[in-house]
């Protein structure tokens, strides 16, 4: 069993330099998003300790305008910036070969108009509609267009992924995709077909409503076509991070992934099972029970993939600690490399997904879910999967990335390691509180500092957590800015030259039936069959759309 | 490994096939049910939404009526920012048919330590049934944000 050491000098492939420019261009985008975010997720924290920080807040006028930043930013224009600029290095060094360096400029232009466009409408006040944007709330259409804009630039990624691909095909013929490449296009493809449900919505029904040309909107339409795509964008967040999960941290840790078919059957399967949003829709008038009680099992199907990931990169993990000399049941734990900030936050990232997969089971398990939907149990279960296995996860990746991309060696890596802890520690404590505090009925995206009832029981106590927790996950994310600007700014000039990927145990058979997982027609046509049996009745239902809905701008 | 793997994978799949049908047992043979659909309001041709729902029975009469010995039907209407009635007043042991709608925007219907969980969507009439057996005051939350004064908008179940 062969560990390739990370810079492999005749295999080595420089991306070219003003390619490499685009995308820490993209990454800081999505960083300066980050850093507005995680200021007001703090107000946030301490309004449900019952503290009132965010009037003090220049220039917000509500806490829910504080809100809709903090989920535009941090979950449309950080993950999309970060999947652009991340996924399209990883596809290029799969491949070999460079990308295509006009359609890399444009989706860095895009995404930058459609992130000013969106945050010109909020932060003036015209668009406090959250990150939902559920009709009939009405947003100025500025913030539609920004979303619009924000999404092709996905689309032009993909767009350059697929010719990269092509390319490299033409060349390779009857070759396996390299691994690296498999994963990283199937991430965009999955998003491609996800991404039309929204795309739909905004595109046919919010934009022209929202300039005057149409009278009003299908209210159930649009949420079933926004919630089309709202359950696999969470995919579309994690699947970049198991990219670095699979393909990097087995390398970082001097270990090796077992089967490379595995994986691109993972990455198969979630592309597979995209028309399940309708789980976000259980409490929901107007949907068949039958039919929710069928998503639900679709749902727990997409469980598995997860599952699957789990055993996959522990194992890896378990290779790299043997042979760094760990040994016993569980030995080969403490000799992996945890004084590695970029390992370190990757780890403590995957033991915050494990807790976050066990509380979406609870929101996915049909019944159970009336217990907490929309309750404070929900934004605590996604701050361990978006909020930290996402987004610490994205930290973790940044300590090699941006010293790949600058050619910088990392500045205060100590810090970078107490950063990681802090931010782990901290969300822990929040979710503990958020999630104690559904369970005692407290409800998500409620000012709670300004309401008028008495507090029930339970959740002072939940809101006093959330408010340490949130606290320690901020000033986690600020050690994180710290280290990166000073890298950026004043990193000792160093030459990496390469970026760390790993070889596989088994490797991918040249022939036989598995060759057909490489084929993306296939599951592509059996993505959009599954799609048109779930949906395709409940569209249809809604042809020709009743625009009965006449829209509100009271917030 | 492989055989590992194996294992592993039929394991989790066990897992969660005995869950569903866990989650099936409770819904065909314990009575609990998702939140129903109780028909629609269709505003016809330049009527406001507001307009055709409050000629609409039972949102003509909102609030709560007897419907049969120990069982009630409570027709509350979900508006920027109250529920119209706030208050809904019924005996210990009584059985409850909430039905919801909104007038404007997406609400929702919560009421903490019950079941009682919805969403109220303009144009359509949610429907929930539960049983109040314990006497004592139950929140009735709106918890979905549904504009500026959003937290605002609760009220009260009282159960005697
Ligand atoms: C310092 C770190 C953070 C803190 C203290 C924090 C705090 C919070 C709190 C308290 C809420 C609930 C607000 C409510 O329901 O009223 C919230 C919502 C949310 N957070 Fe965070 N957060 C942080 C970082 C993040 C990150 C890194 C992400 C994703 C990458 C994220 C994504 C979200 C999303 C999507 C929502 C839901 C917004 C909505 O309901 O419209 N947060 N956050
Ligand atoms: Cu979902
Ligand atoms: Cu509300």
């Amino acid at each position: 069993m062969s560990t390739p050491i990370v810079y492999e000098p005749d295999r080595a492939f420089a991306l070219p330099a003003n390619q490499r420019r685009l995308i820490s261009l993209m990454l800081y985008l999505g960083f300066a998003a980050l850093a507005v975010g995680v200021v007001n997720g703090l107000a946030q924290a301490l309004n449900y300790a019952d503290i009132d920080v965010f009037r003090y807040f220049p220039g917000l006028h509500t806490y829910y305008e504080g809100l809709t930043v903090h989920g535009v930013f941090n979950v449309i224009v950080l993950t999309f910036a970060f999947a652009n600029g991340f996924v399209s290095l990883t596809t290029a060094r799969g491949l070999n070969r460079p990308l295509n360096g006009g359609l890399l400029w444009a989706a860095f232009v895009t995404l930058l108009a459609g992130a000013a466009l969106a945050a010109g409408a909020i932060l003036s006040g015209h668009a406090s509609v959250l990150y939902t944007f559920y009709a009939p709330l009405e947003a100025h259409w500025t913030f539609y267009l920004g979303l619009t804009l924000i999404v092709v630039s996905t689309w032009l990624t993909s767009a350059n992924l697929f010719l990269s691909l092509s390319r490299w095909r033409r060349e390779h013929r009857g070759e396996r995709i390299p691994l690296l490449a498999y994963i990283s296009v199937v991430t965009f493809i999955f998003w491609d077909i996800a991404s039309v449900g929204v795309a739909a919505d905004v595109v046919l029904m919010l934009l022209p409503w929202s300039l005057g040309i149409l009278s009003g909107v299908d209210p159930m339409l649009s949420r079933t076509l926004f919630w089309f795509t709202g359950h696999p964008i969470v995919y579309f967040w994690l699947l970049p991070v198991y990219v670095s999960w699979y393909a990097m941290i087995p390398r970082q840790v001097s270990g090796s992934l077992f089967s490379d078919t595995a994986v691109r059957i993972v990455f198969l399967m979630f592309l597979c099972i995209i028309p399940i949003g309708l789980h976000h829709q259980y409490a929901d008038p107007g949907i068949s029970p039958g039919l929710k009680f069928v998503v639900a099992g679709l749902t727990f199907v997409v469980f598995l993939p997860s599952l699957l990931t789990a055993f996959s990169v522990m194992y890896a993990l378990e290779i790299g600690g043997r042979r760094r000399g760990g040994s016993g049941l569980l030995g080969w734990i403490f000799t992996l490399p945890w004084g590695e900030p970029s390992v370190a936050a990757q780890i403590l990232a995957m033991l915050a997904f494990m807790l976050g997969g066990i509380t979406g089971l609870i929101n996915a398990s049909y019944s159970i879910n009336l217990d907490i939907h929309n309750t404070a149990f929900v934004p605590g279960h996604f701050h361990l999967t978006v909020g930290s296995a996402v987004a610490l996860s994205y930290m973790g990746i940044t300590y090699w990335l941006v010293p790949y991309l600058e050619q910088k060696r990392l500045w205060g890596k100590r810090i970078a390691l107490a950063q990681a802890w802090c931010y782990f520690v901290g969300v822990l404590i929040f979710a503990r509180g958020l999630i104690s505090g559904g369970l005692a009925g407290m409800p998500r995206r409620t000012a709670i500092s300004l309401i008028d009832y008495p507090l029930p029981p339970g959740w002072r106590e939940a809101g006093i957590l959330t408010g340490v927790g949130g606290t320690l996950m901020f000033i986690g994310a600020v050690l994180f800015f710290v280290v990166l600007a000073m890298t950026v700014l004043f990193g000792e000039p160093t030459e990496i030259a390469d970026i760390p990927f790993t070889d596989t145990i088994e490797p991918p058979p040249a022939s036989g039936w598995l060759v057909n997982l490489d084929r993306f027609g296939y599951w592509v046509a059996a993505t959009i069959v599954l799609c048109v049996l779930i949906y395709g009745p409940i569209i249809y239902h809604h042809i020709p759309p009743e625009l009965y809905s006449s829209g509100s701008t009271n917030y | 490994m492989e055989r590992y793997e194996r294992i592993f994978f039929w394991f989790s799949a066990a897992v969660l096939g005995l869950l569903l049908c866990c989650l099936a047992y409770i819904t065909l043979f314990m009575d609990i049910h998702l939140p129903g659909h109780g028909g629609r309001i269709m505003p016809k041709d330049g009527q406001p939404l507001a307009t055709a729902v409050l000629v609409t029975p039972p949102f003509n009469h909102p609030g709560i009526h007897e419907i049969g010995p120990g069982r009630y039907e409570a027709a509350v209407l979900a508006m920027q920012w109250i529920f119209f009635p706030r208050k809904i007043e019924v005996p210990a042991g009584s059985e409850v048919t909430f039905r919801v709608t909104s007038t404007d925007v997406i609400h929702g219907f919560f009421i903490p330590g019950t079941r009682v969980n919805m969403m109220a969507v303009p144009g359509y009439v949610t429907v929930e049934t539960y049983r109040f057996r314990h006497p004592g005051n139950y929140l009735l939350l709106c918890h979905e944000y549904c504009g500026r004064q959003h937290q605002t908008m609760w009220g009260e179940v009282i159960v005697k």
